[in-house]
């Protein structure tokens, strides 16, 4: 089975002091630590998976800055086969769609039986280019996948939904699964594979190897903000049937109720 | 001069950071206060090839230098140091003279399983009655047939109640001095040897650390490591190695510390400000990531002075052993300090890191040793 893995190489933001640079649509990231994406970490083990329960090839591919050749090294250590890195400097702002329509164009002359990629990154949250993807390369996807299983060239996948709920698909392959973090275990990568991997040529693909056809946005960023604090808070105090009952007057009072 | 680690300890460094993160943290209050020796950790650090870093790969190991050792025992240490030295240990005091001094027989024999973690290793030296002072060693091995009979008591010995090889140091002449020490490999169940008492240490609490009894132990001649007599300086070769790790241990315990103190500084509030906005605290994390950086740049310095290959080093890593073992015990009390009353509790990690920074000053040659041997090198 032959297998790709789109990743992405992310700013840690989550405990970090967010704020936004000179340009109004990004942030200040001299100061963050990068690393590969929480669902794409799960993607690239699911994919390693696969292919170690059926061999075949796996190709790890990440549209990134020159440092994505690290997280890229990463894929490679732990059981990627090859690794390409698109030039992001190449192509300017990018949406869901432009980041997809690229993708496509790498990955149209690869043999695959399926892509994974994750089902959110952690900066932009826009969770569009798997199913993007999926699209323009004419295969179908599921999102959010928790569970799967290959039998006779078909997948059976399980996908997380509100309230509990789980859904089971058949998907005839080639096809495209985004996957929701908590489907696996990600393994470490061993130190002998690590040398190894060290040793592997990256791919780098830039944009003139590419058709310039479709490869546009699809949205632009008006603005990245941080919002403003708001003006008047009020803290309740009393017992909690006097807090209960300031709290109804408000709410009353602002016509919410 | 290039300050930038390589492809290789990058991916080496990022690796070994999320697994410490993810599997070593949270149990490292529970092995302090248990003093259980951690296998469970100890064998998926085997899988992932830490056991026997700079190892060949024909032996089982990983085959990387000495920085990227370093690096490993570093990040082993910033949030566990019982588990950084017993690694440590296995690597630097363990398989590295087998792998030196060893033969081919011995290597073949013994350093996949060092590797592999099926054994771990000791470094049997220290006696009741010589530390610093290894000529004042007691134990005595005679050749008798085709086996040395060894005697003696070894003492404060790391990984000792765990350990299944050890290198064990004694007199074959005595009065040769230094020069009539050997060093032997010592499997665990060689009859006459036994395990003493498990020490109930201040810090570094999970390392079984024990006294080991040699009475008529009977070990195979063929275990003699290098020749009569090399014991000595076998002994100190390793030390100017393992003397690298100790650094990086102080560095990774040391780094740790800081990281909780800054963390602790942002959510606790005091006369209506974050701890970090008031300037003497501000004066403590300057020292304290100074002299952080000033250690690791000493130990990375160290590590590439036996990566290329100077035969002659002793100066180098006593400098970065000396220095890190230092700043870790000043870092982690300045750590404790920020911390306040909370810091000197056991729901900080802080409170460990002070107690167990205090071994480094103290193992591997003491503080004063460094400074003798640094000061002998310049003299020499």
């Amino acid at each position: 089975m032959d297998i790709i893995v789109c990743i992405k190489r992310v700013a840690q933001t989550a405990e970090a002091e967010v704020k936004i640079d000179s340009s109004g649509k990004d942030i200040i990231k001299d100061h963050l630590t990068f690393d590969l994406n929480e669902s794409d970490t799960y993607a690239l083990e699911e994919a390693i998976l696969l292919k170690e329960k059926f061999s075949g090839t796996l190709t790890a591919v990440s549209l990134g800055a020159a440092e994505t050749d690290d997280t890229l090294r990463i894929a490679l250590a732990k059981g990627a086969d090859s690794a390409i890195r698109i030039k992001a400097e190449d192509f300017g702002e990018l949406d869901g769609y432009k980041t997809a329509a690229i993708l496509k164009e790498v990955i149209k002359d690869l043999k695959y039986d399926v892509i994974f990629t994750g089902c959110i990154a952690t900066d932009d949250y826009y969770s569009q280019v798997g199913v993007i993807l999926a699209e323009l390369a004419g295969i179908p996807h599921a999102t959010l996948v928790t569970k799967m299983e290959f039998v006779d060239n078909k997948a059976h996948v399980h996908r997380e939904l509100e309230g509990g709920l789980l859904e089971h698909l058949e998907i005839n392959l080639p096809a495209l699964f985004a996957v929701q973090t908590g489907i696996n275990e990600p393994r470490y990568a061993s130190l002998i594979a690590i040398r190894r991997a060290a040793k592997k040529e990256i791919k780098v693909v830039g944009r003139d190897e590419i058709s310039a056809e479709k490869i546009t946005l699809n949205s632009n960023l008006e603005e990245l903000f941080i919002p403003p604090v708001g003006k008047r808070a009020e803290i309740l105090s009393g017992s909690m049937d006097e807090i209960s009952t300031k709290l109804t007057g408000i709410i009353k009072e602002k016509g919410l109720l | 001069m290039n300050f930038d680690l390589t492809n290789d300890q990058k991916m080496l460094q990022d690796q070994v950071r999320k697994f410490v993160d993810a599997e070593l943290a949270p149990v490292a209050p529970e092995i302090d206060k248990s003093g259980d020796f951690p296998w469970k950790s100890i064998k998926k650090m085997a899988e992932l090839g830490l056991l026997g870093v700079v190892v060949p790969e024909e032996y089982g190991g990983s085959g990387f230098d000495f920085v990227s050792l370093a690096i490993a025992i570093e990040e082993i240490s910033r949030v566990c140091a019982s588990t950084g030295v017993i690694v440590a240990v296995n690597n630097s005091l363990v398989t590295y003279p087998i792998l030196h001094f060893g033969n081919e027989e011995q290597k073949k024999k013994y350093l996949p399983v060092l590797c592999c973690c099926e054994k771990i290793g000791a470094f049997a030296l220290t006696e009741p009655n010589a530390g610093s002072d290894v000529v004042a060693l007691e134990a005595t091995a005679r050749l008798e047939g085709d086996h040395y009979i060894l005697n003696g008591t070894k003492r404060f010995i790391t990984n000792g109640g765990e350990a299944g090889i050890h290198i064990v140091f004694a007199y074959t002449n005595k009065e040769l001095k230094h020069k009539g020490i050997s060093a032997f490999i010592v499997e665990r169940d060689t009859p006459g040897f036994t395990v003493g008492k498990h020490e109930d240490l201040m810090g570094i609490r999970a390392t079984a650390n024990c006294e080991l009894i040699f009475e008529d132990s009977k070990i195979p001649k063929e275990n003699l490591l290098g020749k009569e007599g090399d014991g000595f300086k076998i002994a100190m070769n390793t030390i100017d190695v393992s003397r690298i790790d100790i650094a990086a241990q102080a560095v990774g315990i040391a780094q740790g510390a800081l990281d909780e103190a800054v963390k602790y500084s942002k959510e606790r509030k005091a006369f209506g400000q974050p701890l970090h906005k008031f300037q003497m605290i501000q004066s403590m994390f300057a020292e304290m990531a100074t002299q952080i950086q000033a250690a690791r740049l000493l130990t990375y310095y160290a590590g590439s002075c036996k990566d290329a290959g100077m035969a002659r080093f002793s100066k180098e890593s006593a400098m970065a052993k000396y220095y890190a073992s230092d700043v870790a015990v000043s870092v982690t009390r300045k750590a404790v300090q920020i911390h306040g009353g909370y810091g000197y509790t056991k729901d900080y990690p802080v409170e460990r890191m002070y107690r167990d920074a205090k071994i480094l000053e103290l193992y591997e040659g003491t503080s004063e040793i460094q400074k003798i041997v640094i000061a002998r090198e310049l003299t020499r």
